[in-house]
């Protein structure tokens, strides 16, 4: 697969175009060649290095956005086992921007539900570009309760620019179908394990992420607005996202340490989509850790911890006057 | 200019230098929607609502509290709880200037007034939003107060009305108002366990965040007539589809037409629907 550059990757991508040229001229054996092609790979490497060592949020916000990125049904296909997919939220259609189904994971029985984007041009349409509409969050509202109904653990994939922003979604409610994924999902009988992999797009992407413990890979985002939108509200011009991607505090990192996420999962250099295997590997070895730690507590003290997080989300003070 | 100046009456006469008369600020106001030209005082005592066309003009939360509910036994919740600024957030304007200046315009401390009292002698809880306070927007301290009345309701087993207003979640205080959404939703868990109705009245406008979030999972949805209600703003919708969109799209006549409420109420029989509502539910006597 030829990588996709993004804008701030360019002197990578510049040294790349290099190595491939010398790749393909006629004498790409000659000892001189092969010598200058491991000399540019090493400084491909070190200039990736560099670049990613010192990432700004805006950059970040790129990489979680990034089209070759391992997408949900990556996943399912690399972690999962047995995977049925069930289609439909029984009233009005199935969204395909939502996948969801029963599969095995280490052996047991799980439930995935995910949001999906497309690739190719026409794959995006088909997924409406990852936006969900009411029947896809009723979809999953659906397998929600089935997993309950069985015992069944659940894993949640968020990868969401946000829930679609249409005429038709709207008339089915949209706001309906987002509150009661968030009210179902606080007090399901079964452990959830969230997992934010690309973009988590605002009250779309909280549709799906309200569980046990949420995870975040490293180079994914997570907002109340996207940077573009909140740039356009705030300060009346989208040209001003990169500011607001820094002061909106959306990556994985700065989220940790206020808390509002559990586990960072690490990604190889120059992001997921460089090594499907080692993310692949990572992504597994945190859900079979979370997995463990949850099945280890009951029902009851699961709900309960749950409840309190939730709770205690939120910054403020108390007056001691009034 | 002088001729003319001349056959005047003496009445219109002006002159020169003369201050313009002026009207008392306050003593008029007009309708936005048939502009009908009314007394304030005539406004407030319809509960802002215009005589002539019955358009429900905006109404603050503490005015709106007062009368709704009776005039005994009141008590605020969750008043001692003020905002931080956890992002140290900054666009054109620091946050915490924007909160001050939303403080001085509406003598408000944040976006959510939460009371317990009663409306007809049916003891209860109410929150009503303050849409004029930073656009009503959700951040942690609207989620707190809100939890602490649902909090209320359950030690004290009384039902949880939520007037609604808002554009949505407070970008200021990123993931943190993201939060609030389940947050607020946890909390009504606790209400529904208990069997305790929670009602929400949803006013010009619901959006966003409030809308995904508690507004619709209440056990009874109701509207304000015209309000203007949904997930994402007419101007991002018609941005992203590219097409007009529908005489009346999003107001609350056609939420109710797609099923979405139950019931749009007129703001001048709110009391006694929303009475009736909780002594049903409650399944307790009419006296």
């Amino acid at each position: 697969m030829k990588l996709t550059f993004l804008d701030f990757e360019r002197p990578i991508a510049e040294i790349e175009k290099e190595i491939e040229k010398r790749g393909l001229a006629q004498h790409a054996f000659s000892p001189g060649t092969v010598a200058e092609i491991t000399r540019l790979q090493k400084k491909s490497e070190s200039v990736t290095r560099d670049l990613y060592s010192k990432l700004t949020s805006w950059q970040i916000s790129q990489i979680s956005r990034h089209p070759q990125r391992p997408y949900t049904l990556d996943y399912i296909e690399h972690l999962f086992t047995n995977f049925e997919e069930l289609h439909g939220d029984r009233n009005f259609s199935d969204d395909h921007a939502i996948v969801g189904g029963l599969a095995r994971f280490n052996d047991q029985a799980v439930m995935i539900i995910g949001q999906q984007k497309g690739r190719d041009t026409k794959e995006k349409i088909y997924r409406n570009f990852g936006m969900s509409k009411p029947e896809g969050y009723r979809k999953a509202l659906r397998l929600m309760l089935l997993a309950e109904k069985f015992s069944i653990p659940l894993f949640t994939f968020i990868d969401t620019p946000g829930a679609f922003p249409g005429i038709d979604a709207e008339e089915r409610g949209q706001s309906e179908a987002i509150g009661r994924n968030l009210y179902t999902l606080t007090k399901l009988r079964i452990p959830v394990i969230c997992t934010i992999i690309g973009e988590g797009g605002s009250g779309g992407a909280l549709a799906l992420a309200v569980g046990d413990i949420i995870q975040m890979l490293q180079y994914a985002t997570y907002s109340v607005i996207s940077p573009e939108g909140c740039a356009s509200i705030l300060w009346k011009s989208a040209d001003k996202a990169q500011e607001a991607a820094e002061i909106m505090g959306i990556t994985a990192h700065r989220l940790k340490a206020m808390g509002l996420i559990d586990t960072i999962i690490a990604e190889p250099i120059g992001g997921a989509h460089r090594d499907y295997s080692s993310v692949m590997q990572s992504v597994k070895q945190a859900l079979l850790g979370s997995l463990e730690k949850l099945q280890s507590h009951s029902t009851e003290t699961l709900l309960k911890k749950r409840f309190e997080r939730l709770m205690e989300y939120g910054r403020f003070q108390e007056s001691k006057t009034k | 200019m002088s001729w003319f100046q001349n056959l005047l009456p003496p009445k219109i006469k002006r002159k020169e230098n003369s201050e313009k008369k002026v009207v008392p600020e306050g003593l008029w106001s007009k309708c936005a929607v048939c502009e009908a030209v009314l007394y304030y005082s005539d406004l407030g005592n319809n509960l802002n609502v215009c005589p002539k066309c019955h358009h429900h003009n905006h109404i603050s939360a503490r005015a709106r509290l007062d009368l709704l509910l009776d005039t005994e036994s009141r008590r605020e919740i969750g008043a001692e709880v003020l905002s931080l600024d956890p992002l140290k957030f900054k666009d054109s304007k620091r946050y915490t200037d924007r909160l001050s200046q939303a403080k001085k315009n509406t003598s408000e401390d944040d976006a959510l007034v939460v009371m317990q009292g009663s409306i007809s002698n049916v003891p209860l809880v109410v929150a009503v939003f303050e849409f004029e306070f930073m656009g009503g927007s959700m951040g942690s301290v609207v989620g707190e107060r809100f939890v602490r009345g649902v909090r209320a309701c359950v030690e004290q087993h009384l039902p949880f009305v939520c007037f609604t207003a808002s554009g949505g979640a407070r970008m200021q205080e990123g993931v943190f108002s993201l939060m609030q959404m389940a947050k607020t939703s946890a909390a009504l868990t606790q209400l529904s366990q208990e069997g305790l109705p929670f009602i929400t009245v949803l006013t010009n406008p619901t959006m966003g965040g409030v809308s995904a979030s508690f507004a619709f999972i209440s056990d009874v949805v109701i509207a304000e007539p015209a309000a203007l209600i949904g997930f994402a703003g007419p101007r991002v919708i018609e941005q992203t589809v590219r097409q007009t969109l529908p005489e009346g799209f999003q107001r609350a006549e056609f939420l109710l037409e797609h099923g979405a409420v139950d019931m749009i109420v007129d703001r001048r029989q709110m009391r006694n629907k929303l009475a009736n509502l909780c002594r049903l539910l409650l399944r307790t006597s009419t006296c």
